[in-house]
């Protein structure tokens, strides 16, 4: 009897798992399906020519969606260049230089850093940094504001990331080292980092995901002008702020290469999940 | 099973039975205003409903015409070929150029403004004013606001050298209050109250008229237009109330959330 009631509720929470599980799916095949069959319109309208307009300018039926791609992907390299060295060095300064009450609080300042609203970061760029950008080089508003904002929103994932895998790399590695003699500085750069480079890979991807799907600050800061830049002073427009300054008045073809925009966003993160699990597999072969 | 049928059949005549549909086209200026004021009326109304869909003014005559729609939604003044329709004015949309309160320039003329915006003046100096680049703010694709400034300056989109493109109006006056050498144009209601609230920009005038809410309300501001709703017909019982309801001071409130201007204001 107690027996065939234990069964039982392993198959509800079979169910349960199961159910989920392909909710979960399923969802992210509809969206793909939903993002596909809005976008429809335009891609049968257009054609390859998409791609061979002069810019964006939906309400003469022009939807050349490249210049606004190059800038989000620039605006997302960018950002992981700095935002990179930035959090490995503040993890490992929490890890290994601070003490104490200091050790606590830097740490929660790190973590309040994830927990603010993008707008914020957007708003705050807009009234100070762009302003103290423009008096360099106007308008202000550019691809660099992007970046920097956008490091700074992303740094503080690398940074925890890697202090928990600190935290939980083998313990003996740092024994071993201290009784050889070897200094602290050398155990961290030749040792503990070449042993997370997994973990730095893949906490940069996650960093990569956020700044590649962040529109508020980025619609904020960098001038939403589809361009390709040509240096690090020129506004951009990023895929997300496309969809976000237009689609609320946006109608017909217009609406559709709206929709386009959120599949080719849609792709490249599939392409950038796809690259890392590759690399996942070659590394664990 | 008895039950059933018969509470299926009681669902299905009160459907039939909901009394008059109201259904609206046109401009997608009106159209998200509209709605609210719509919304707003079913909620004291509840045995009527309101269709609003979009797809242009002129969309908005043509059904109206043949009437495919209740009633039309036109952003604009009518034309004299259109005139056999019944126009009803709800509210004024107005456009004010803006710039820095620190910019030394006090007023552009409508050729030079058309200049800076095709990028052949390029500094504040040919104007008067400081020997700084001009940053030009220009709006999204799609929104109103670009549609009325693009007709009154008789520009294309794809000809205007924008350094910055905004979204919504306080997003522009946020770039301008902090750009000192920007200039960028918004609705007249938002300018205004941006600026008595003392946010540092300044509205420039238009052909010699100054950019306040009070002239756009009396006609006399150039770069403004109406709001129209048309129906083929002297609007008649349910259509009627509507209309009159979208005109009362009912929905002042709710015009001033879409930063037009009340027909009504005093």
């Amino acid at each position: 009897m107690y027996q065939y009631f234990l069964n039982r509720r392993d198959l509800y929470i079979k169910i349960l798992l199961g159910a989920s599980g392909f909710i979960c799916s399923l969802c992210v095949i509809l969206i793909f399906l939903f993002l596909l069959k809005e976008s429809f319109l335009v891609i049968t309208g257009q054609e390859l020519s998409l791609f061979f307009q002069k810019s964006w300018f939906p309400l003469e039926g022009q939807f050349n969606l490249i210049p606004i791609l190059i800038a989000s992907v620039l605006l997302t390299f960018g950002s992981i260049f700095l935002a990179l060295p930035l959090g490995l060095l503040t993890a490992i300064l929490e890890r290994f230089f601070l003490k104490g009450l200091f050790k606590i609080i830097f740490r929660r300042i790190i973590e309040i850093y994830t927990g603010i609203p993008s707008v914020i970061f957007g708003f705050w760029g807009l009234m100070k940094l762009v302003p103290f950008i423009n008096d360099f080089h106007p308008p202000g508003q550019s691809l660099l504001s992007g970046i920097l904002i956008l490091s700074l929103m992303i740094f503080p994932i690398i940074s925890l990331n890697i202090m928990a895998s600190v935290e939980m790399s083998p313990k003996h590695f740092y024994r071993v080292s201290e009784s050889l003699g070897i200094s602290r500085a050398t155990y961290i750069w030749k040792i503990l980092l070449p042993s997370l480079k997994g973990q730095i890979f893949s906490s940069s991807l996650l960093a990569i995901g956020r700044a590649l799907g962040e529109t508020m600050a980025v619609l904020m800061v960098c001038g939403n002008i589809v361009q390709v830049p040509g240096h690090l002073f020129d506004p951009v427009r990023s895929l997300t702020a496309n969809i976000a300054l237009e689609m609320s008045y946006a109608t017909g073809e217009h609406r559709s290469a709206l929709f386009l925009s959120g599949l080719v966003l849609f792709l490249l993160t599939l392409f950038l999940y796809m690259l890392s699990s590759f690399a996942e597999v070659e590394r664990n072969e | 099973m008895k039950h059933y049928r018969i509470i299926v059949m009681l669902l299905f005549s009160i459907q039939s039975f909901s009394s008059d549909k109201i259904i609206i086209t046109g401009s997608s200026t009106i159209a998200p205003m509209l709605s609210d004021i719509a919304k707003q009326y079913e909620s004291s109304n509840a045995d009527i409903r309101i269709d609003i869909q979009t797809g242009g003014s002129s969309r908005g005559i043509t059904d109206a015409r043949k009437e495919l729609s209740q009633i039309g939604m036109v952003s604009r003044e009518l034309k004299p070929t259109e005139e056999d329709l019944q126009k009803f004015t709800i509210a004024k949309d107005g456009i004010a150029l803006i710039v820095n309160e620190n910019n030394s320039v006090k007023a552009i003329s409508f050729e030079n403004i058309r200049n800076i915006f095709l990028g052949k003046i390029k500094n504040w100096k040919e104007l008067g004013g400081h020997d700084q680049p001009i940053v030009i703010v220009n709006k999204a694709e799609g929104r109103s606001t670009l549609e009325l400034f693009l007709k009154f300056f008789e520009l294309k989109n794809s000809d205007i050298k924008a350094d910055i493109i905004i979204g919504d109006n306080e997003q522009g006056i946020k770039t301008i209050s902090k750009n000192k050498y920007a200039v960028g144009y918004v609705s007249v209601g938002t300018a205004e109250y941006n600026q008595s609230v003392g946010v540092p920009i300044k509205l420039l005038p238009m052909k010699g008229i100054k950019a306040t809410v009070q002239n756009v309300a009396n006609g006399s501001y150039p770069l403004s237009r109406e709001l129209n709703l048309v129906t083929k017909m002297k609007p008649v019982g349910q259509i009627k109330l509507f209309i009159d309801y979208a005109q009362s001071e009912k929905v002042n409130e709710l015009i001033r959330d879409h930063y037009f201007v009340p027909i009504l204001f005093k």
